[in-house]
């Protein structure tokens, strides 16, 4: 048997979407094999066929030299496909282990009851092995976004099974959770499992993959050995077009100071930090998962309610206990967690845009449709956004043209301080490079913009400084000619 | 990508589900009743479903948030005795009633905050002042009806405009406000964004606080101003009146369409639930039975109201 998995033939319609059109996948037994495309091509929609979340239209899977047949998650898992999702699934008031084990609890005694001890070790266990510091009987609520990513890896792990579906695994990683990640997938190749990986970061692809197939509109483009693709050939393959820069910087003049954070600190999360932007400034924050990166842009933005310390915007200090304070003062804040914090998903696309600046779109607080319609109808163009229409309900939206809806968001805001988590999440390349352009545009425009980011490539080539986090610390403040990869991970590991 | 055109039965059963099983109701009574088809007889149930309708418009605004608001049929009848006993005591009739709404609304007011500053769960703060204002209600009139209120309340349940009876029209301008206040207004907009994602319309600089407050506002409002056409219908002020208030108006909004869920819902649909219930209940007189069976019957269809929508989002879900 040459093939663990034929997918062939495979077509899938949503309503006012071909999403796949006769798309063929064959993946080897011990192989990571990467699904490569444009956000929107149509990879999740392929492999959720394949852990049956979805139902295919025509075609045929062939898995182990069978032919199969089934139309539930539950029925793959059975036949050994496990999946991790791109938008994180996770029950926010069950426990990790609980999470981890859903739905084959471990069980002893009669009646049958759960076995507690058995679960959290087994749990334990499985964390332990990817090297992730989380305990198994903490809530799922309380994790952030990359050690609910962690669990979701060890749940996999944990299953047995014979395909691994990985659904953008790394898009809130950082390095060394990345290797961590790597290491269990060669363990899990060495033992003939498959891997389907997804990415939008090439440099991973390249690091960790055997073959790789490329969808473009849904369409099947082409499979290729890793080794003998090189990047431009795939870029090509994928966009249909060269990409010759991918990290169009461009200094904006440098103005006078738009924000200062002094002795900020909120107990056992972040302690003590002080630093400042100035209008037409890239500040980038680099640094390990539990850093307290994100912990700091929420209390910047008066997202947490215990914390201490002082802003000040345009030098005149602003309390900013709310988010709605926050707004007022020209704050924005692109959360990293689309799925939970950012996106309605049952709002239409224009909806969604305009949320955060109904004040334009309103007078006396009776809505002006047509003013919100057609502003909404130029960000979604101006962002690219592959939907059939601004009417589109977000929730059938892929996950990277929801990330450019929230992009779209905080644009509309127009605001003067920009905070972006993780703003390239899950965005294809072609895609990726026009957001930088929209962050040299801002920062021309005089904004000052804070980009929070695990892609160490991007901090270091879209920032003017960086600032780099360690422990709830602020450990260094980097000029661009002077940062480096090394320094940066010295001050995120060492301080 | 390319579009498909065609027709899309899932909307239109969203849309108009139960228009389609209001529709079907009144056949079934057409035929086998000669007596429901009469003007007289649609009549009566536009008046009887009148004072729940009212009611049901702010439970929607409630349901969307993803809240509920079982207080509303307390709500009605305290303010009911409160004015009632204002109006016997000489009071002038319109400052009574606006006692009335600003009471209800106030009592509403205090729900939300309870809900919003306490973080007490809607049901269980709504469930709590239900017993309470029931509670002072009892305790003021010790179980007696107050009667005798002035002849001119009577036109706001029993009165006519070019022969609309004006409960009707109290509730069709009221949804027709309200409808508008949902749809054209930054509230109504903010009512729906708080029901589905919470957190990502606080973060969005939205406050989410205020809407939920208001929202709870809405509702006792509006149970206030059904307060006040049952009053006028009955010509007095029962404590024990809207006991099962609270069940029929969210029957009505589930019935057309709002998920309890949050996020979904409309007052069209509302309106047409509460006909439905309206129509069975008309039916069930002209069929000769007790009342009483009305009760089963409501307390079956929520339930698969309920579930017919909890299948919808489960499909939704499934496909993350
Ligand atoms: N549940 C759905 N209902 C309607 N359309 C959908 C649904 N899911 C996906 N689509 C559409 O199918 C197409 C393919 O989406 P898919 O999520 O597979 O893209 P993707 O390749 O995973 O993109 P990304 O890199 O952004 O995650 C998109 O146009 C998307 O809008
Ligand atoms: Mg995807």
């Amino acid at each position: 048997m040459e093939y663990m998995l034929e997918m062939n033939h495979i077509d899938k319609r949503f309503p006012g979407v071909q999403a796949l059109s006769d798309v063929t996948l064959k993946v080897k037994p011990g192989e990571v094999h990467v699904l490569l495309g444009e956000n929107g091509a149509g990879k999740s929609t392929l492999v959720k066929i394949l852990a049956g979340v979805y139902r295919k239209d025509a075609g045929e899977i062939i898995l182990g030299g069978q032919k199969v047949d089934y139309s539930s998650t539950n029925d793959a898992s059975k036949l050994g496909i496990s999946m991790i999702y791109q938008e994180l699934n996770m029950i926010p008031d069950l426990t990790v282990a609980e999470n981890i084990f859903i739905n084959r609890e471990h069980l002893k005694g009669w009646p049958k009851h759960i076995d507690w001890e058995k679960m959290n070790s087994e749990a334990a266990k499985a964390l332990k092995k990817l090297n992730a510091n989380i305990s198994p009987t903490q809530k799922a609520r309380r994790l952030t976004t990359a050690q609910k990513q962690m669990v979701e890896i060890a749940r996999a792990i944990s299953a047995d099974s014979r395909i691994i579906i990985m659904d953008e695994p790394t898009a809130s990683l950082t390095e060394k959770e990345i290797g961590e990640l790597f290491r269990q997938i060669r363990l899990l190749s060495e033992e003939n499992v498959s891997i389907i990986y997804i990415s939008h970061r090439l440099n991973e692809v390249k690091e960790i993959g055997d073959r790789v197939t490329v969808l473009r509109d849904g369409q099947y483009i082409g499979t290729r050995d890793i080794k003998e693709a090189d990047t431009d050939d795939l870029i090509q393959m994928m966009v249909g077009r060269e990409i010759t820069q991918f990290f169009p910087k461009c200094v904006a003049k440098k103005g006078k100071e738009a924000l200062r954070v002094e002795n900020l600190s909120r107990k056992n999360v972040l302690h003590d930090i002080s630093f400042s932007v100035h209008e037409g400034e890239v500040l980038g924050f680099s640094g390990l998962i539990g850093s307290g990166r994100t912990e700091l842009m929420r209390a910047i933005y008066g997202a947490d309610g215990d914390v201490s310390g002082r802003v000040y915007v345009d030098g005149k200090e602003a309390k900013v206990s709310s988010p709605k304070l926050a707004v007022q003062n020209g704050i924005a804040f692109l959360t990293e967690d689309r799925k939970n914090l950012g996106a309605i998903l049952s709002f239409p696309i224009y909806q969604n845009i305009t949320l955060a600046s109904m004040d334009q779109f309103s007078r006396n607080s009776v809505i002006d449709h047509q003013a919100e319609r057609s502003r909404s109808e130029e960000l979604f163009s101006m962002f690219n956004i592959k939907a059939p229409s601004i009417d589109t309900v977000t929730r059938s939206l892929s996950g990277g043209n929801q990330q450019k809806v929230l992009l779209a968001r905080w644009f509309c805001r127009d605001a003067k301080i920009i905070i972006l988590d993780e703003p390239t999440r899950g965005i294809d390349v072609g895609s990726k490079v026009e957001i930088y352009e929209f962050i040299n545009e801002l920062a021309g425009q005089g904004k000052a913009i804070i980009m929070v980011s695990s892609d160490l490539p991007e901090v270091l080539a879209m920032s003017d400084r960086i600032a780099v986090m360690r422990e709830g610390r602020l450990t260094g403040i980097l000029d661009r000619e002077e940062a480096t990869q090394e320094k940066i991970m010295k001050l995120a590991t060492l301080g | 990508m390319e579009k498909t055109q065609g027709f899309d039965y899932k909307t239109f059963i969203e849309k108009y589900g139960a228009l389609a099983i209001l529709a079907l109701c009144m056949i079934v009574l057409t035929i086998i009743s000669p007596y429901f088809l009469t003007a007289l007889n649609l009549k009566t149930i536009a008046i009887q479903t009148a004072v729940i309708a009212i009611i049901a418009i702010g439970q929607t605004f409630v349901i969307i948030t993803g809240g509920i608001d079982l207080s509303v049929g307390a709500n009605l009848a305290l303010s009911n005795i409160l004015t009632a006993s204002m109006m016997t005591s000489g009071v002038p009739l319109w400052i009574c009633l606006v006692t009335a709404l600003a009471f209800s609304a106030a009592f509403g007011y205090v729900n939300g905050l309870a809900i919003t500053k306490m973080r007490v769960p809607p049901f269980i703060v709504t469930l709590g002042t239900m017993s309470i204002a029931r509670g002072i209600t009892l305790v003021i009139t010790n179980g007696t009806p107050i009667s005798r209120l002035p002849e001119a309340l009577s036109w706001f349940g029993r009165g006519e405009i070019v022969g609309l009876p004006v409960p009707v029209l109290i509730f069709i301008v009221a949804a027709i406000i309200f409808n508008w206040v949902l749809n054209h207004t930054l509230f109504g907009r903010y009512t729906y964004a708080v029901g589905s994602n919470m957190e990502a319309t606080r973060l969005s600089g939205i406050d989410t606080g205020r809407t939920v407050r208001m929202v709870y506002l809405v509702s006792g409002l509006l149970a206030g101003l059904a307060g006040i056409v049952l009053m006028g219908r009955l010509g007095l002020a029962h404590p024990t009146a809207g006991a099962d208030y609270n069940m029929n108006s969210v029957a009505a909004a589930v019935i057309g369409g709002t998920s309890l869920t949050g996020g979904v819902g409309n007052i069209f649909g509302t309106m047409i639930g509460a006909l439905i219930m309206g129509v069975l209940d008309n039916g069930f007189v002209l069929l000769g039975l007790s009342s009483f069976y009305q009760e089963i019957a409501i307390g079956f269809v929520v339930i698969m109201a309920v579930y017919l929508d909890l299948l919808q989002q489960t499909k939704l879900r499934e496909r993350r």
